[in-house]
């Protein structure tokens, strides 16, 4: 029998605000000294009262704006209930029937044709707490709690069950991952844990309207896992129900170092959360008036941007494509833009000229660094100065590749780097004729080539030049004067 | 001159705030002899009262002379240099706050409660921390882990609940005041047992930042004092916006004092039927029904009036309440703070015991109660149910305060009863709140005077207003206070 893969994703995003969700704590736990981003609020201590973060709950409407998402007038928080000692008040503040974002969609791009997937909510929740085990072999095992992670706030976005493969549901995670970081409401890096993904997956005969029995699968920590584990998933599923069976609904682990899914717990046995409106915090009134101003704030998303970037740069869509890959490479790329020289070259050979030396010889030099345009010391003023020098016949192409180089390593502006370094175009002819002249009389046997008539002899000795001038003879005038020289020199020994 | 302070210093303890206050303001005495003179008091009757669990008495007088270091620099407020009592839910930085209850037994606050930082901040000074039902869960202080409180006019009985113990404090003058909470009647109730007045100011009013929850959507700090002046004073102090708290009240607030008058011309005052319920104490009802005769002679004008979903207060209560502190009281797991069991090196094992040996009967009852209430399959049923029950008891306050400016009930339908005679029936002792439950549930302020005896045992008042009317109630009850002398009787002990 042919089967439907059916696959719905539930995406948590953890949001770049300065503080947590309900407290006043720095939300930057990553690489603070374990417990040291702690307050009473979000230990749970009691007596402790939440306070609503409103940059997390406008990092949401945002975020429900960019997906199309309908934003209710009227939203609430509710206690969803589980004991867990990650959990310090044995409740999560989430949100449960009124979510501030709901009934959007994402367009994903798969091989050129369009697909619109369903968001049925985002909603706004806390973290909890990071638990450390240590196991037994050093004695009883045992685990720590780091309560920094507890209260960060954490977005779900929720999508409908419209995803019909593995690639598929790549596919949206990576568009979903990209509006993330172009909305700028979270750092969004998968490995770090601030954007996580459960799937749900089922299968069901090709052509039926119901949906089969689903497993929801945890723990895939990259794009790569996220695809690997559904694979797997949706195979393992098809085998079962190819031999008869029965899929039983259930959480299932995905175990990267074996590249399986394994049963967590039976949904059999389920929580009952108990959900109820959190007393705590009033419900929250969301005034059109701002969600209108945040609309306004939006920022251009990729797929725009791409589109912009191809229509008003003319670049190529090779380019484009790398250019809007994150919002940082493209803020980068029209930063430097701005700053075009009113003097130098018009706008569309200028955005060529940076988009060569950004996908050329700076990305070379970040992916040997392993470093991403934000790490850059090279800033878009630098790299537009650069450009000048060149255009200004200061420096040659090999030169300013140097330069380059160095300005990357030492953040240094490239005019400083040429001034203190001596590298400089020589434009004056008379070194360039010496260096000529000396070239020539080094190499009789090239010279005599190019009398014989092999016309590339003379590529030789310019490159010879540029090697006595130590690359910095102005390449144009060295061919200009090994030309001339040979001719001379052949001239004198008559024409065969 | 010096016998005459002798003198006084004796019977300091039996001032009333506002006397207290004009006495240091006239350098009558000093915060360290008044504080002394409660320490005395204490150690006198609390072997017998039993309403503190902490006694800070060395805080109590480092205190006070910082109190009267601040008046004699002139920087002094009516309540600098007062000793004050804070019911034990209410979180004191590096006091132990122990709920009453044996999880918390050893748990000493890394932060005080707003309330509490606002009295220390104008010179309250702490005598201690009183006892109550575990988890402000109960209306006698029985359910206290520890030891029950006893009644200062009868000590075989109880001293109400949950506040019992700032109740019975401020009636034995072991407290000039005290703070209690009250959820369901838990500030009125035992001031109306014990004979003092207690106001349980509308939701919001006063911050709960630092009160450790029962439940939270009618949860409320206030005062208890020996009059109404002393609560005016007190709320005063207490009341006001609060940044943590995100559900405190952003109003503007007026000088609780401003209308204590003695005059009540033109108020209309709404008798509901409904709370005179079956099983009421006839002497309950008489020296109620006879208050509101006086009330009347002060010009009042008094009509009968109907609340008609009363009769689902109770139960809408037993939802509402339960839910939330099943929730509430998650968070005591033994992992992170409070008592731990550790004699497993099962983790879920771990949990659970610590919440069997932890918890007393009446908490996990009522933990048990509320998520039977929230489980899935019964939510609708019960929990859904009681919020909209919860809505109909607001409307019909809401009906009711367009015709009349405040209503009169009673405040208990019995008197203080003997220690032991309704532990073994929860219901009987769920039964006592009826009058108290629903001005809870509809967020409004109430406060209780005493108004009379029954059975040789004090009967109180209560007076029940619209939304932020706490001016207005301590208007009636202080005018009503000037006409009669039952404030001023005071237990024997």
């Amino acid at each position: 029998m042919q089967y439907e893969t059916v696959i719905g994703l539930e995406v948590h995003v953890q949001l770049q605000t300065r503080s947590k969700m309900f407290c006043g704590c720095p939300a930057d736990y990553q690489n603070a000294p374990a417990n040291s981003r702690v307050c009473p609020v979000c230990l749970g201590l009691p007596g402790a009262l939440p306070v609503i973060n409103r940059k997390a709950v406008e990092y949401t409407i945002m975020t429900g704006l960019a997906l199309g998402c309908r934003i209710p007038g009227y939203s609430k928080f509710d206690r969803k209930n589980y004991p867990y000692p990650d959990l310090m008040k044995g409740y999560q503040v989430s949100q449960y029937d009124l979510p501030l974002a709901e009934e959007g969609a994402l367009e994903i791009d798969l091989d050129g044709a369009a697909k619109s997937v369903g968001v049925m909510r985002v909603h706004l929740e806390e973290d909890a707490a990071k638990l450390q085990h240590f196991p037994e072999a050093a004695g009883d095992a045992y685990s720590l709690v780091d309560v920094n992670r507890a209260g960060v706030p954490l977005m779900e976005v929720v999508s409908a069950p419209d995803l019909r493969s593995p690639e598929e549901a790549r596919a949206y995670l990576v568009t979903l991952h990209s509006i993330m970081q172009y909305l700028g409401v979270s750092s969004a890096n998968m490995q770090d844990g601030n954007f996580r993904c459960d799937a749900n997956v089922s299968l069901r005969p090709a052509g039926s309207a119901e949906f089969g029995t689903r497993t929801e699968v945890k723990n895939m920590n990259s794009f790569r896992a996220v695809y690997l584990a559904l694979n797997y998933e949706v195979e393992r599923q098809q085998r079962i129900l190819e031999d008869g069976g029965r899929i039983v609904q259930e959480t299932r682990g995905w175990v990267e170092e074996r590249g399986v899914t394994v049963s967590q717990r039976s949904k059999e046995h389920a929580h009952d959360y108990r959900y109820f409106p959190e007393p705590d915090l009033p419900p929250l009134a969301v005034a059109a008036g701002w969600v209108e101003e945040i609309r306004r704030r939006l920022p251009e998303l990729a797929d725009r941007r791409k589109a912009r970037f191809i229509e008003e740069y003319g670049l190529p869509r090779y380019d484009a494509d790398l250019l809007t890959g994150t919002r940082a490479m493209a803020d980068y790329f029209e930063a430097a833009l701005a700053l075009r020289p009113p003097a130098g070259p018009d706008t569309k050979t200028f955005a060529k000229n940076v988009s060569n030396w950004m996908l050329g010889d700076l990305s070379r030099l970040m992916n040997l660094e392993n470093r991403d345009i934000t790490e850059v010391r090279v800033t878009p003023a630098h790299l537009v100065e650069l450009l000048a020098l060149i255009d200004a016949g200061t420096l040659s192409g090999t030169i300013a590749k140097t330069v380059l180089e160095e300005a990357f390593t030492s953040g240094a502006e490239p005019a400083k780097i040429v001034r203190e370094k001596g590298y400089s175009q020589i434009n004056d002819s008379s070194v360039v004729e010496a260096a000529v002249a000396q070239a020539l009389a080094d190499n009789p046997q090239a010279v005599a080539d190019y009398v014989k008539g092999k016309e590339t002899a003379a590529r030789f000795l310019v490159g010879q030049v540029m090697k006595l001038t130590r690359g910095q003879a102005k390449p144009e005038l060295a061919l200009e004067l090994v030309q001339a020289g040979l001719v001379a020199i052949r001239d004198a020994e008559g024409t065969p | 001159m010096d016998e005459l302070q002798g003198q006084r210093r004796d019977e300091l303890w039996e001032l009333t705030l506002d006397q207290a206050r004009a006495g240091l303001e006239r350098r009558a005495f000093s915060s360290v002899e008044l504080t002394q003179s409660c320490l005395e008091r204490i150690q006198q009757v609390e072997d017998r009262v039993k309403s503190f669990v902490t006694v800070t008495g060395e805080i109590a007088l480092e205190q006070a002379a910082k109190a009267d270091r601040a008046r004699a620099a002139g920087a002094a407020g009516p309540l600098t240099g007062i000793p004050m009592q804070l019911k034990d839910l209410i979180c004191t930085r590096d006091i132990r706050t122990t709920c009453s209850s044996r999880m918390l037994e050893n748990y000493v606050p890394v932060y005080s409660a707003t309330v509490a930082e606002k009295l220390f901040d104008q010179g309250a000074v702490l005598l201690g921390k009183g006892n109550m039902d575990e988890f402000a869960m109960g209306s006698s202080c029985e359910n206290s882990a520890f030891f029950p409180t006893h009644n200062p006019w009868d000590l075989q009985r109880v001293p109400g609940g949950s506040s019992g113990g700032a109740a019975a404090a401020v009636a034995a003058g072991e407290a000039v005041f005290a703070l209690g909470s009250d959820t369901g009647g838990s500030i009125r109730q035992p001031a109306s047992l014990c004979g003092v007045v207690g106001l349980k100011p509308t939701y919001g009013l006063v911050s709960r930042y630092g009160l450790i929850a029962f439940a939270s959507s009618l949860d409320q700090i206030g005062p208890v004092g020996k009059d109404v002046t002393d609560c005016a004073l007190v709320l005063n102090a207490i009341a006001g916006y609060d940044a943590k708290d995100s559900t405190s009240l952003p109003e503007g607030l007026p000088d609780f004092t401003r209308g204590l008058t003695g005059k009540l011309d033109g108020l209309r005052l709404g008798l509901p039927e409904e709370y005179f319920v079956a099983g009421m104490q006839p002497g309950v009802r008489e020296a109620t029904l006879k208050a509101v005769e006086t009330l009347e002679g002060l010009g009042a004008a008094v009509e009968p009036v109907s609340l008609p979903t009363t009769e689902y207060a109770l139960a809408c209560y037993y939802i509402i309440a339960p839910s939330e502190c099943s929730a509430n009281l998650a968070r005591y797991d033994g992992v992170k703070f409070g008592y731990s069991y550790q004699d497993t090196p099962d983790m879920w094992e771990a949990m659970e015991s610590t919440r069997q040996y932890g918890f007393g009967p009446e908490v996990k009852r009522r933990i048990m109660l509320g998520t039977y209430a929230l489980s899935s399959g019964y939510y609708d049923a019960y929990y859904r149910q009681a919020q909209q029950v919860r809505t109909l008891i607001r409307q019909d306050f809401a009906r009711v305060f367009e015709k009349v400016d405040a209503l009169v009930t009673p405040t208990s339908p019995v008197v203080a009863f003997p220690l032991g005679e309704k532990t073994a029936d929860p219901v009987q002792m769920y039964l006592i709140d009826v009058c108290t439950l629903p001005i809870n549930i509809a967020g409004l302020p109430a406060l209780s005077v005493p108004c009379g005896f029954a059975e040789g045992l004090p009967v109180g008042m209560q007076l029940i207003g619209p939304h932020l009317s706490e001016e207005r109630l301590l208007s009636i009850a202080y005018a009503y206070e000037q006409a009669t002398e039952w404030h001023k009787a005071k237990p024997k002990l």
